[in-house]
């Protein structure tokens, strides 16, 4: 048994923590509901009956170009999971499972991958999207994040597919199950957890990203959200209101998907104890 | 027809040759046991059956047709791993339904199929069950009932026994040797439990370095090892060893010089060395064998009915004899061994049976 006292110190400096983290959150959140006066007028209290205004609100959602920044954040979010749980983990297996003669090289090459941060190769990144004509859509927006995700992602799931004991591949094969059907019925059910680990934090960094909007997909109503709130943002006047607002919002679409990859994880975790 | 015919199989990883040769018929219906210690290659040789492991020359028919090249799914074979493999997210029905569903089996006939399996095996009521939600004995039994719903013509059985607790394995053995009865299948087991392939078997392969020592019926292989391997494999404790010298008119000399008259093979020549065999439960303590043995009692193994005496000769070696009932001896006294000839095993400095 731990002794009170140290428990106390522990949570005490945890909760201290969990504090600092969530109060740029929650006054966001509470200037949002706010009207412009008070936000600056004190923007440390709560909105009062006489304070309060949902004026940013009506002007994120009474401007369409804004939802479909949603529209366009989730499609890239959502497609990026997606193309990086498949690939990953179809590379993944393909790299633990079959020993083929570039198979090392491969793993290394991915590992490489880990290490050297994307944004390096951003001028060619924009020149090659160029020339495949796929500047300001979501498609390019999905692919270069689907590349810049895959290398941790296959470094992490190759790990779990590996702790998958060879004989249920096996019994798989002696079952007459082709090597896709192993695949997508032995091996995908199995690495859930990881799958879902594997989307939390490929999900976030990509929900949150200003970097390749900007380059990429900047105008033509392709924007994501988190660019789309820049319009809001001007040199002289920042529509305080909206921007505060639109912050707010953006972050319930991913604490959505938190919430659904979680559950997975914590499953997965108990499932693994019991046995 | 479901004969299992392997002619001059042999397999290696990279210039190691962990199956050199290997002749073996499985008849069919038959039982066949693959026994010899860890890293012999009868779990190699039976992944080579089941095409799991490729092999890199010899050929290997089942049922008549050959089965080299095909996949594991096309060579008709049913496999239960020691791990049992269960899929661990799918239901009992489900893991013994699973292979058929991809072999595009009716619905109906998979029913049938998985129900009559859960009745041989008394699963029903645990169809709905997850693996996890298995004692290790009913984990077994789904691994063999996922074997038969997809009536192979060959079983093949990788140490399955050997996860469950000694109670549990007697059971199952004599489970496993019932079924085998009841459907008349064709079965290739591989243990290192020799106590197993006795029960169990109708032929015995006995394998040591990736080779097969000895092919044959469970007492054969007892009374008759072929070669010092086998004798010294086959039996429980191990059979004991005396080196020996030939001498002139067939007499043994033995290590501390003692003579033995036995009736020698015309193949044996004077000054040729020689290794007796003996079994612990042929020798006994202050019996009235032919021969004795003189030493001191090391230690005395209680088993209840019967005991095994370990006693150091002269010369440094330990001889296992077995004692009826309470010997009445104990350890550091000394002790006399006596045997008969008509229990001695005769093999030349090769390890080749002498008769």
């Amino acid at each position: 048994m731990r002794k009170p006292a140290s428990s106390l110190v522990v949570h005490a400096i945890l909760g201290l923590y969990t504090a600092l983290a969530l109060f740029p959150i929650l006054l966001v959140i509470m200037n949002s509901f706010k009207a412009r006066k008070a936000i600056f007028g004190a923007p440390l209290s709560f909105p009062t009956p006489s304070t309060f205004s949902l004026i940013g609100y009506d002007k994120v959602f009474g401007d369409s170009k804004i939802i479909s920044y949603y529209v366009n954040s989730i499609t890239v979010t959502g497609g990026t999971i997606f193309f990086t749980l498949l690939f990953g983990a179809m590379a993944a297996w393909a790299l633990t499972e079959y020993k083929f003669r570039w198979n090392t090289l491969l793993a290394l090459f991915f590992s490489i991958g880990i290490m050297v941060p994307i944004r390096l190769g951003s001028v060619s990144i924009i020149q090659l999207v160029v020339q495949m004509h796929l500047i300001n859509t979501l498609s390019a927006l999905i692919l270069v994040y689907t590349a810049q995700n895959l290398p941790l992602a296959i470094f992490i799931l190759s790990e779990f597919i590996a702790q998958i004991p060879k004989d249920l591949r096996e019994a798989g094969r002696c079952d007459g199950l082709s090597e896709y059907n192993i695949f997508f019925h032995i091996v995908l059910p199995l690495i859930r957890p990881a799958m879902a680990t594997v989307a939390v934090f490929t999900m976030i960094p990509v929900w949150n990203d200003l970097w390749f909007p900007l380059l990429l997909a900047p105008t033509g109503g392709k924007q994501t959200i988190t660019l789309g709130i820049q319009q809001f943002l001007g040199q002289y006047i920042t529509d305080w209101n909206a921007v505060l607002s639109a912050l707010s919002t953006a972050i319930i679409p991913v604490l959505i998907l938190y919430v659904i990859f979680s559950r997975q994880l914590i499953r997965g975790l108990t499932s693994g104890a019991v046995k | 027809m479901s004969e299992v015919k392997i002619e001059k199989l042999r397999k290696s990883y990279g210039p190691v040759e962990v199956l050199k040769d290997i002749d073996l018929t499985v008849e069919n219906g038959s039982f066949v046991v693959l026994v010899g210690p860890s890293g012999c290659g009868k779990s190699t040789l039976l992944r080579s059956i089941a095409g799991l492991e490729p092999v890199t020359s010899g050929s290997m028919t089942i049922g008549g047709k050959k089965v080299n090249d095909l996949p594991p799914a096309q060579r008709e074979i049913a496999m239960v791993f020691q791990s049992y493999a269960l899929y661990p997210h799918m239901d009992v029905y489900n893991n013994m339904a699973f292979g058929l569903k991809f072999a595009k089996t009716p619905k109906a006939d998979i029913d049938a199929r998985v129900n009559e399996a859960a009745r041989i095996l008394q699963l029903e009521p645990l169809l709905k069950r997850r693996p996890r939600e298995l004692s290790g004995g009913q984990r077994q039994r789904v691994a063999i009932g996922r074997a038969i719903v997809r009536k192979p013509q060959v079983f093949l059985f990788d140490e399955p026994l050997s996860n469950l607790d000694a109670a549990l394995r007697i059971n199952t053995r004599v489970e496993i040797a019932k079924l085998h009865k009841m459907l008349k299948a064709t079965i290739v087991y591989v243990t290192h439990d020799q106590v197993e392939a006795m029960t169990l078997a109708d032929k015995i392969v006995v394998m040591n370095k990736g080779r097969i020592e000895q092919t044959g019926k469970p007492l054969d292989l007892y009374y008759k090892p072929a070669n010092l391997f086998v004798a010294g494999f086959i039996g429980s404790p191990a059979m004991n060893f005396l080196t020996a010298t030939v001498k002139q008119g067939g007499v043994l000399v033995l290590s501390d010089g003692q003579e033995l008259k036995v009736k020698l093979p015309n193949s044996c020549g004077p000054g040729d060395a020689v290794t007796l065999g003996c079994r612990p439960e042929h020798m006994t303590l202050g019996g009235s064998g032919t021969f004795k043995l003189n030493g001191m009692i090391d230690l005395i193994e209680r088993l209840g009915e019967s005991g095994f005496a370990h006693v150091r000769l002269p010369s440094g070696q330990t001889v296992i004899a077995e004692v009826r009932g309470d010997p009445g001896t104990s350890s550091g006294q000394t002790a006399t061994l006596t045997f008969d000839a008509d229990h001695l095993h005769l093999f030349n400095a090769e390890g080749q049976r002498l008769d």
